[in-house]
């Protein structure tokens, strides 16, 4: 598992660029250029189980999805960050990809430590430092249990 | 309880007596806008649709502004795909290539009204908050969702009180001015937040309310809001909109902010926000004699009529500088024709301008007006992001109408104070 580390405002222009918006549809042709103008290197070596770790306001400017679902198709585990963009926020939840907002985290990690994630109890561990997170409101639970945002509304759909 | 705008809003469209930041609520949006992605929203649920259909065929509103006309065989396809949902479920609201620039479009078209709640799957859809709306972006799937369902949930948001003073001192404009607060609050300063504007409101006409709301998404606001006063009320009478089709909400006097602020427009002056962030923003005189290589008047932040005579009148009988190029685009068409009929257009192609079509043009660098590597440009959008104008190693600097027209007179970055 490798952590990825980047700064304040990482924008949706660097998490893909605007220029693919209405040429690049399929999951396929996103991944490639995920990140491509703030890391050339991450979608090349990012793996499954990867963490990524940023600083305040990640996922500002555009409503652009494309960020989001290239992240959830790679198998990124969870971004931690200060904080994040509201739009960035919600289209993570209606995917299904863990976000994880603690400034504190954010800053025990220097490059070095070890990082581990338990998802079920709620707890990041960074060197030698543990950060729990709190559980979601019951409204988001159940978008994230049925799988995101999609497969929660078709459920509904069939059950009326 | 004294409530803020966002939280007497919710409370009602969530049938609730009160509400209080942090509460969760579901809501039905009068409506839901999307562009160019609505071919990429409609094709997540094309099953669902067949069996489903469109929830309620007056919720969504199409225009098609962000790559138009198409730029390739794809984007082509992109536009058709649209074209075929809209006829097959009956869409209303449509509005094909040439009608303008989504928000242009919306509150143009009287949908934007006071009271009503608008999901946009574009984050710019922030800017109805000019005239009263409760309106903010979403993401392609919760559009996708709202076409089935028609209903979603909302954060009640914590509110920002920002109270103006004091009167701007043309040519210093609105753009400045939210430049200004942007640089202030920073890019984060009012992430998830609704943001009010208070005190001396009515020396700002709703072109510039429009172009204050716009960029309260680069705050990182939720909403970003103007009280409905006889500026807007006269505003919708230009367009049509009766006075009856509409509730009006506001904040109670003693309503709960996170944050109170003041701004003094007279103290206002001219600035640019430098690459690559919107809030790296810096006073005119740090920027002069930057050379620029393109100037952009036009995108939902300025493209309105004001915006093109404040470019036109510094314009006028002279010549955009040759180591420079200057594009405009009106952010509509109804724009395009009260720009052609007062002569504005004529000016600026006199002195060089290319016009481009009412749409998105440049802004989010698809297709049209793109920049090289090196190359730098000063324009009147909302957004200086590595990238943003389709070069990574090119330069975007943000500016008012008034200074990046000034820039293109003279080839590098000018206060227009001195070249007026
Ligand atoms: S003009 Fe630019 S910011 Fe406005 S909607 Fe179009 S792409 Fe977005």
């Amino acid at each position: 598992m490798k952590v990825w580390k980047y700064g304040d405002s990482i924008n949706t222009d660097m998490l893909f660029p605007g220029k693919y918006c209405y040429t690049c549809s399929t999951i396929d042709e996103i991944k490639p250029h995920l990140l491509e103008d703030l890391d050339v290197n991450f979608a090349k070596e990012v793996q499954e189980g990867d963490i990524i770790f940023a600083g305040r306001n990640f996922g500002c400017g555009s409503s652009r999805e494309q960020p989001v679902l290239g992240l959830k198709a790679f198998g990124i585990k969870a971004v931690v960050a200060e904080s994040f963009a509201r739009i960035f926020y919600r289209a993570a939840i209606n995917q299904g990809l863990v976000l994880i907002e603690s400034p504190e985290a954010v800053k025990a990690y220097t490059g070095s430590e070890e990082v581990s994630l338990d998802l079920e109890k709620g707890e990041l561990i960074v060197g030698d430092k543990k950060f729990t997170f709190p559980p979601l409101p019951p409204e988001i639970k159940a978008i994230a249990e049925a799988g995101g945002l999609l497969e929660y509304t078709k459920k509904k759909l069939k059950k009326q | 309880m004294p409530a803020t705008f966002a939280e007497k809003v919710l409370a009602e469209k969530s049938k609730n007596d009160t509400v209080v930041p942090g509460q969760i609520v579901t809501v039905k949006p009068d409506h839901l806008l999307m562009h160019d992605n609505a071919a990429p929203i409609t094709a997540k649920i094309t099953k669902e649709l067949d069996e489903y259909g469109v929830v309620n065929p007056e919720l969504p509103i199409i225009v098609l502004d962000h790559v138009i006309p198409a730029a390739s065989e794809k984007t082509a396809i992109n536009h058709q795909k649209i074209r075929e949902f809209v006829n097959k479920f009956q869409i209303k609201n449509f509005f094909d290539i040439g009608c303008g620039i989504c928000h242009q479009v919306v509150v143009e078209k009287g949908l934007g009204l006071p009271g009503k709640i608008i999901l946009g799957s574009d984050s710019h859809t922030c800017s109805y908050g000019a005239v009263g709306c409760f309106s903010t972006g979403i993401d392609r799937t919760e559009a996708a969702a709202l076409l089935l369902t028609g209903e979603t949930w909302l954060k009640v948001p914590q509110s920002i009180k920002m109270a103006l003073k004091g009167k701007l001192n043309p040519p210093v404009s609105a753009k400045d001015l939210i430049l200004h607060i942007i640089g202030d609050m920073r890019a984060d300063g009012a992430t998830y937040c609704s943001v009010e504007y208070h005190g001396a409101v009515d020396s700002l006409d709703v072109q510039e309310r429009f172009t204050l709301a716009n960029m309260g998404v680069e705050m990182g606001a939720k909403l970003s809001v103007f009280p409905v006063d006889d500026i807007t009320k006269n505003y919708f009478n230009t367009i049509g909109v009766a006075q009856d089709s509409f509730e009006v909400f506001w904040a109670d006097q003693d309503a709960k902010y996170m944050l109170e602020k003041e701004y003094d427009m007279s103290e206002v002056e001219p600035v640019v926000a430098f690459p690559h962030t919107v809030d790296n923003v810096k006073n005119i005189y740090e920027a002069k004699g930057i050379p620029v290589n393109q100037c952009l008047v036009g995108t939902c932040t300025n493209g309105r009529l004001s915006d093109l005579e404040a470019a036109a009148k510094l314009l006028k009988g002279k010549k955009v500088h040759p180591n420079t190029r200057l594009l405009v685009l009106p952010a509509s068409k109804s724009i395009y024709e009260e720009a052609i009929e007062k002569g504005t257009i004529k000016t600026l192609v006199e002195a060089g301008a290319v016009i481009l079509p009412p749409g998105c043009g440049p802004c989010l660098g698809a297709h049209q007006g793109a920049l090289a590597p090196g190359e730098k440009c000063i324009s009147t959008a909302n957004r200086n992001f590595k990238g943003r104008m389709g070069c990574k190693d090119a330069e975007i600097y943000l500016a008012s109408p008034a200074t990046v027209a000034a820039s293109a007179l003279t080839g590098t970055i000018s206060d227009p104070r001195e070249v007026a």
